[in-house]
């Protein structure tokens, strides 16, 4: 009886809502298919062993047990996108909010060119690649040229051979890049904070721009705060192409080597997708975790 | 005499504007937007400038941002070797221009449908799939590439123009944005529609789409962005399918040989999107405005 009408329930829903499930099925199906799927197929071949060719061979837990204990290379990369993320995350967030505060102030012209300088990296294509040319090893790179003619050193630094420098300049280059939708964002949110609001803060004893940013702009515009955060911890985390494409894969010592570049390395190289999947499950927990964490503390500013 | 009152009233409105501001700050921070605002630039401008060099000031010790004879010779010189390939470059650009046309309009078309529904009504399910849309923005493309292979393999997709299309159009940012622009547009007008007897698709297509153009421009400029760059990877193998970007970023790696050649590619690779930024700008910011996660 009650299953009878639970049925009817379902149907009756149906009925009322049949044109908003179709309108949503198309991009359903191609959500699950290609988006939601992949990680369900994740997580089940991330305890199998896989080569594409045999079928999956369940083997339980012994890929988090080989990536987490034996694969030294896979720890060095966890350190190396931890750097990454710890550094470029919160700088390129921080950056994306500050340039657009600023930018926000101006005038309409001069805020709609600044925009575009700070935007356009993040478009660009693969002009990234000039940055070879600027930390060139011979004295025809900026950063040679400019070190020796000031005096610094007398002999051209291998840039991208030097283990110490590898880092550091993957971050600059990820930092020139990370301008990106949070930021735009973060202006267009700037745009739409009550401007009486910063009115009634004047009269109320605000003293300085620092004071109204805390109390008034930043709870203001929570949402896009949020929004960037997810945006910018996705990308700080899953940076690979740049290290790839500048320093070369594998990177002196593994010194550029990041979660994703591993990933790439098993799963388009070697053919080992369990444990391709595998690395993919762990980094996804990563950014999963490191979301759950930036969204709390997000939730107490102002 | 309003006259009078109203600028008076400007007046002070821009004192209270002003108060907050001192002039040491205002200084400093102009400064801090001068000296990024150079380091964003700096390598864009060193690119367009590289190619426009001729090779004789390519390697002059420093090097320098400007060029004493500039030279179309670098454009020349790639599209001498384009010639030299084996698939016309026209191929190439047919490749870019389905992945693109069919992935953006998928995304627009596809994205739109799945966000009216779910910005303006409440019904079974429509608050959990609103979450999973939220926390889908985490599933990087990078991240479920292999399984997404495999799946691709499966349906028999590897190597088509759909094996690149699809995980595009899958993805939620596109739903995303266009769910945030939509809760804005007033109930009333969605009501009046459906008093004159609307449904729920008529609704969409004939109120919300037009109100809604400067989130759906944005969405199409984002996803010409993304296509644009796609080199196809794993997705496609056979060479008559790759599209641009692949092509020339296969010149870049030529080495230093051809670094007059690798700038004039990394103008052209610049200038596409930056120009499409350009010309849609307003629409792209009006969209952003509503971009804000809600708790």
């Amino acid at each position: 009886m009650k299953n009878n009408r639970e049925r009817q329930s379902f149907a009756s829903i149906w009925q009322k809502h049949k044109a908003k499930y179709l309108m949503i099925m198309p991009f359903g199906i191609i959500f699950v298919l290609f988006t939601l799927l992949p990680v369900i197929a994740s997580i089940f071949l991330s305890f199998t062993s896989f080569n594409m060719v045999s079928a999956p061979k369940f083997i339980g837990f012994q890929n988090y047990i080989s990536l987490l204990v034996e694969d030294s290379v896979f720890l060095t990369a966890v350190k190396n996108t931890m750097i990454f993320a710890l550094v470029t995350g919160p700088v390129s967030y921080i950056m994306c909010f500050i340039f657009a505060w600023l930018i926000n102030e101006l005038p309409r012209v001069p805020r709609a060119i600044l925009t575009l300088v700070f935007y356009a990296p993040s478009i660009s294509g693969n002009a990234y690649l000039v940055w070879q040319l600027i930390f060139s090893s011979d004295t025809y790179g900026w950063a040679n040229a400019w070190l020796m003619k000031l005096g610094i050193t007398r002999q051209a630094i291998l840039w991208f051979q030097t283990e110490g420098y590898i880092m550091p300049i993957l971050i600059i280059v990820q930092l020139w890049l990370s301008l990106g939708v949070s930021f735009l964002s973060f202006i267009a949110g700037l745009q739409t904070v009550d401007k009486s609001l910063y009115e009634s803060a004047a009269v109320e004893g605000i003293k300085n721009r620092w004071q109204e940013l805390w109390y008034i702009t930043l709870p203001s515009m929570k949402p896009q705060l949020m929004f960037g955060a997810v945006m910018q911890i996705t990308n700080s985390l899953s940076v690979s192409q740049i290290s790839i494409d500048l320093v070369g894969f594998p990177s002196v010592n593994y010194a550029g080597h990041t979660i994703l570049t591993h990933l790439y390395d098993y799963g388009n190289l070697r053919y080992e997708l369990g444990y391709a999947c595998t690395i993919a499950v762990v980094l996804f927990l990563i950014m999963v975790f490191c979301n759950i964490i930036v969204q709390k503390l997000l939730r107490r500013v102002g | 005499m309003k006259i009078f009152s109203d600028a008076a009233r400007r007046l002070r409105l821009r004192k209270i504007k002003r108060r907050n501001r001192s002039l040491g700050g205002d200084i400093g921070l102009t400064l801090i937007l001068l000296i990024f605002g150079m380091f964003s630039l700096f390598p864009l401008i060193y690119t367009v400038v590289n190619a426009f060099k001729p090779l004789s000031e390519v390697f002059i010790f420093p090097p320098r941002l400007k060029v004493d004879n500039p030279t179309l010779n670098n454009f020349k010189d790639l599209g001498g070797i384009l010639e030299g390939f084996d698939i016309p470059f026209s191929r190439y650009i047919f490749n870019t221009a389905a992945i693109t046309g069919f992935g953006t309009v998928g995304t627009v078309l596809f994205g739109s449908m799945a966000a009216f529904p779910l910005a303006k009504y409440k019904f079974p399910g429509s608050s959990v799939m609103g979450h999973i849309i939220v926390y889908a923005l985490m599933f990087n493309g990078a991240v479920t590439a292999i399984p997404n292979y495999i799946i691709m393999s499966r349906l028999g997709m590897v190597d088509t123009y759909w094996a690149v299309i699809l995980p595009a159009v899958g993805s939620t940012l596109g739903v995303y944005l266009l769910k945030n622009f939509m809760v804005q547009i007033p109930d009333s007008m969605l009501e009046a529609a459906k008093i004159d007897g609307a449904g729920e698709f008529q609704t969409y297509y004939k109120i919300v789409m037009p109100l809604c153009k400067p989130a759906w421009i944005t969405l199409i400029i984002l996803s010409f962005q993304q296509m644009w760059g796609t080199t196809g990877g794993i997705f496609i193998y056979s060479e008559e399918l790759k599209p641009v970007s692949y092509v020339l970023a296969q010149l870049v790696s030529g080495g230093i040989a051809r670094t007059g050649v690798s700038s004039a590619v990394a103008l052209i690779m610049l200038v596409i999107p930056v120009a499409a930024f350009i010309i849609s700008q307003s629409n792209v910011m009006e969209t952003m405005a509503t971009s804000g996660l809600k708790e």
